[in-house]
């Protein structure tokens, strides 16, 4: 506390507990450390015999980057995801974005011989088309974008199954790996970062990348405060001259971009292309924007703890299998978590901020 | 400029045009005649208080006045020159601020960020131009300061504020972003006693830094010890404008149709509670039994 604002006798210092769980991420935190410690805990009982743990594998280099990758994926998507609900929308057409942009990337590639950038390119514009249409349609027409993107998640996929059938007869693209190999730019989606005993994926380095930027966006730009007035009141953010209409869509656009990149970093890796890539993902990358604190209703949230919520689905749906509960448990667990996290994040909240109804 | 009107005869006493003139607007929703010839003018420094009941219509006259309604007939004369205001946004940039009742500003962002909502002030170049939040606090600080407000903290959420503490948040940026005239709807409907008298503080000051204010009210303990004039709306007529020496308060209340009907009211209640403590006498004692002691 600096002397001349606690001064003031009506600020009542706060400890730093309490500060600190006043942040929106502070939930994701706390159920990370959580995910860890349970998932850790045969580490207790395996502490003399080092075998067993390696058995167990979740704190091994090799389970460690096998969590990271698994979070990443979620990760992405999520910093975006974030953004666009601070902004006061929902975008559930992503998981099938992620299947029609991997499919127009490697479909350029086949059938069509573009060079690995270019298709990437192809793919990027492709989403972005797309995620302007999403904004466009919910900022025109009034509807709610949980419709608008509902009905853009069918249509995707449909039209990514129908299309790809009739190019191709068949609903994969495979044998990539010959124009992919030794392609510096395909590297950058699909290569290794190693690190003494640790190998991880670049969509790790990816992921932190988008966190960081979607982070410094919201609080370090003057667009950043739009979204928030965008989200938090949006007549009041137009009344004062804030594009509601243009930090919308740019917030859709950004969503579907983040579908293309792990689209590229998916079809890089295992060079091939499935229509069904990314089913599920957008309601997970929801579900970790809002364990991290995020509002449904918009002008709330964090990228950070979006991150966090990543990083603890990650850990979920590899340390389940591994503690040798069968892994369709994960989807149960998510749900328990998603629902306990909403709730103590509701609650630390209201208690943190102390805003008044 | 060149078309700029001859001062009305009321106008022509001041040295100065007044800042705002309304000149007989008439508005019609279909139908319904929701103001008809309202006049009325604010000069620098100056609080005019508009009065009326619910439905007289108020509220349509700031909409008028603030570019959300075209006025069917009348005009607007902003410092001498006659206007058409297009939006509110129009009426913001010719310096005439609206502070709502539903307060226009986001409950969980901070004060600073609220505070320069679409104005935002930046540092850096190019791609690493940013928000910059030191110059947002300071400025917020300053300017609620100036307003005589004591800001605990420009980064706590504006949700955390009190009714009347929003107020000021709302009233401090309309002055800071260069307002003229700031046209306040209800500011003290939704507030207790202390509260209220919080908001009406920060509206003299706003009148002491030489804006015009148009304070809209139905309650007249609340106009009076700011207002230097007053008009009155009923059903969407212009009862009158009066200035203050002129008019006591009991008399102000009677002209809002107030006086009378609080009197009626009073009566109506006394007779009501004398109806009701018979009832319970007698009915008290038929079925005593069946309500434990109240």
């Amino acid at each position: 506390m600096s002397e001349a604002q606690s001064q003031d006798e009506r600020v009542r210092t706060r400890n730093p507990l309490q500060v600190a769980l006043s942040r929106p991420s502070a939930g994701a935190i706390i159920a990370t450390v959580i995910a860890l410690l349970v998932f850790t805990w045969p580490l207790w009982e395996c502490l003399g015999d080092p075998q067993a743990c390696t058995a167990r594998g979740f704190l091994t280099p090799r389970g460690i980057s096998n969590w990271m990758e698994v979070a990443a994926q979620v990760g992405i998507l999520a910093a975006a995801v974030t953004l666009l609900m601070i902004g006061g929308e929902f975008d559930l057409s992503v998981g099938s974005m992620i299947g029609a942009a991997g499919m127009v990337l490697a479909l350029a590639m086949s059938e069509y011989a573009l060079d690995p950038w270019l298709a990437a390119a192809l793919a990027f514009a492709f989403a972005l088309a797309i995620g302007f249409l999403n904004g466009w349609l919910v900022t025109r027409t009034g509807l709610p974008s949980f419709i608008v993107t509902l009905g853009m998640l069918f249509l995707l996929r449909g039209a990514t199954i129908g299309i790809t059938r009739l190019l191709t007869d068949r609903t994969q693209v495979g044998g990539l790996r010959e124009i992919t190999d030794g392609d510096i730019f395909v590297q950058f989606f699909a290569g290794d970062v190693i690190i003494g005993d640790y190998s991880l994926a670049a969509s790790v380095f990816w992921w932190i990348l988008v966190t960081a930027v979607a982070w410094w966006i919201l609080t370090r730009t003057t667009f950043g405060n739009w979204i928030f007035g965008t989200g938090g009141n949006a007549t009041a953010a137009r009344n004062v001259g804030v594009p509601v209409r243009g930090v919308k869509i740019a917030l859709f656009m950004t969503t579907a971009a983040s579908a293309a990149l792990l689209a590229c970093i998916q079809v890089f890796t295992v060079a091939s292309a499935d229509v069904l890539r990314g089913e599920q993902k957008e309601l997970e990358a929801i579900a970790a924007s809002v364990i991290g604190g995020t509002l449904l209703t918009g002008g709330y949230g964090s990228p950070i703890g979006a991150f966090f919520g990543a990083l603890m689905l990650g850990m979920t749906k590899v340390g389940i299998p591994l503690a040798g509960i069968p892994a369709e448990w994960y989807f149960a667990v998510l749900g328990i978590v998603l629902l306990v996290g909403v709730l103590l994040s509701n609650f630390v909240r209201r208690r943190g901020t102390g805003v008044r109804s | 400029m060149t078309t700029a009107t001859q001062p009305t005869a009321g106008a022509a006493a001041r040295p100065e045009a007044p800042l705002i003139e309304a000149r007989a607007l008439t508005k019609y929703f279909g139908s319904v005649i929701a103001i008809q010839d309202i006049s009325l003018e604010v000069h620098a420094g100056e609080v005019v208080c508009l009065l009326g009941d619910n439905g007289a219509g108020k509220s349509t006259l700031i909409k008028t006045l603030s570019g959300v309604h075209p006025p069917d007939s009348g005009e607007i004369v902003l410092s001498g020159e006659t206007v058409k205001l297009a939006s509110p946004r129009d009426a913001l940039h010719r310096g005439i601020a609206t502070v709502y009742q539903d307060l226009a500003m986001c409950p969980l962002m901070s004060v600073s960020r609220n505070f320069f909502l679409g104005s935002e002030p930046t540092k850096g170049w190019g791609p690493f131009k940013r928000f910059d939040n030191d110059a947002a606090d300071r400025i917020s600080r300053e300017e609620m300061h100036r307003m005589g407000i004591d800001l605990r903290d420009t980064s706590q959420a504006v949700g955390t504020l009190s009714g009347g503490e929003r107020q000021s948040v709302a009233i401090a940026r309309a002055v800071h972003f260069g307002a003229k005239v700031v046209i306040l709807d209800e500011p003290t409907s939704a507030l207790g006693v202390k509260e209220a008298a919080i908001v009406l503080r920060y509206v003299v000051a706003a009148q002491a830094r030489g804006l015009g204010i148009i304070l809209i009210t139905h309650n007249v303990n609340h106009a009076y010890p700011v207002g230097e004039r007053f008009v009155i709306l009923d059903r969407g007529k212009q009862i009158g404008t009066f200035d203050k020496e002129e008019l006591p308060k009991d008399e102000l209340l009677k002209l809002m149709g107030g006086g009378a009907e609080l009197d009626k009211l009073s009566h109506e209640l006394e007779e009501y509670a004398a109806e009701v403590e018979q009832q319970v006498a007698g009915g008290g004692a038929g079925n005593g039994a069946g309500t434990p002691a109240a």
